[in-house]
């Protein structure tokens, strides 16, 4: 299946875009989704931490994705 | 300038923050304090001088992040009104980033929830501020 991916802050610069297309395997996980920004993305692996939001909540690992679900990269936030 | 009558409680703006309209979005007459908290923009990080803070926004998350900071609050301390304004954009030296303001009857209760929802905010709102140095830039808490 194909999500369409948004990022911010450092995960933004590391991808190279706000939105993009990515492919992973049907009902994958967000725990899938890490392994392969992982694999693709070297970078993530520097940061602190990377967690994805599903639908603008936190989500956990096991979350299992659906194509139309918005999902978002949230790097380690630093508002204040 | 907008009307102070029509910020919201919760509030992500591009334009500068208004202390004064914050502090009356939070004035109530069962209260007998109003604690408020604002965060600006430092010149410097461990020594290096800092030329502006670019921050970055989730917006739709970001509020709701805010608005469940503001609820927990009120589970924890008898609040009567509680405001959160967090600036985006570029921020120069000086400028307000972060205003937040509890009322409450008594002051202790107002001290405490303005810092809970601080901390909190520090912790879970998806917002993140990149500091521009002279010779470079840096997400802050990007990396370890």
């Amino acid at each position: 299946m194909k999500i369409t991916l948004v990022s911010f802050g450092i995960a933004k610069d590391i991808i190279g875009s706000r939105e993009m297309e990515y492919e992973l395997p049907d009902s994958a996980s967000v725990g899938n989704l890490l392994e392969k920004l992982a694999h693709d993305y070297p970078d993530f692996k520097d940061l602190t931490s990377i967690r994805v939001a599903v639908n603008t909540e936190y989500a956990k690992n096991d979350q299992v994705i659906s194509p139309q679900d918005e999902v978002v990269l949230i790097p380690p936030v630093s508002g204040g | 300038m907008q009307e102070i009558s029509t910020y919201p409680l919760i509030y992500i703006s591009e334009n500068p923050l208004q202390p004064e309209a914050v502090i009356d979005l939070v004035k109530s007459d069962h209260c007998g304090g109003i604690d408020v908290f604002i965060g600006t923009v430092r010149n410097q990080t461990k020594g290096k001088t800092v030329v502006r803070l670019d921050f970055e926004s989730y917006d739709k998350m970001a509020l709701r992040e805010m608005e469940k900071i503001a609820r927990k609050a009120r589970e924890k301390w008898p609040i009567d009104k509680i405001a959160i304004h967090h600036r985006k954009g570029s921020l120069a030296i000086g400028e307000i980033a972060v205003i937040i303001a509890v009322s409450t009857p008594h002051r202790k209760a107002s001290f405490e929830a303005c810092q809970f929802a601080i901390d909190t905010l520090k912790e879970t709102v998806p917002i993140w501020k990149k500091e521009i140095f002279e010779d470079g830039e840096v997400w802050v808490a990007a990396h370890p």
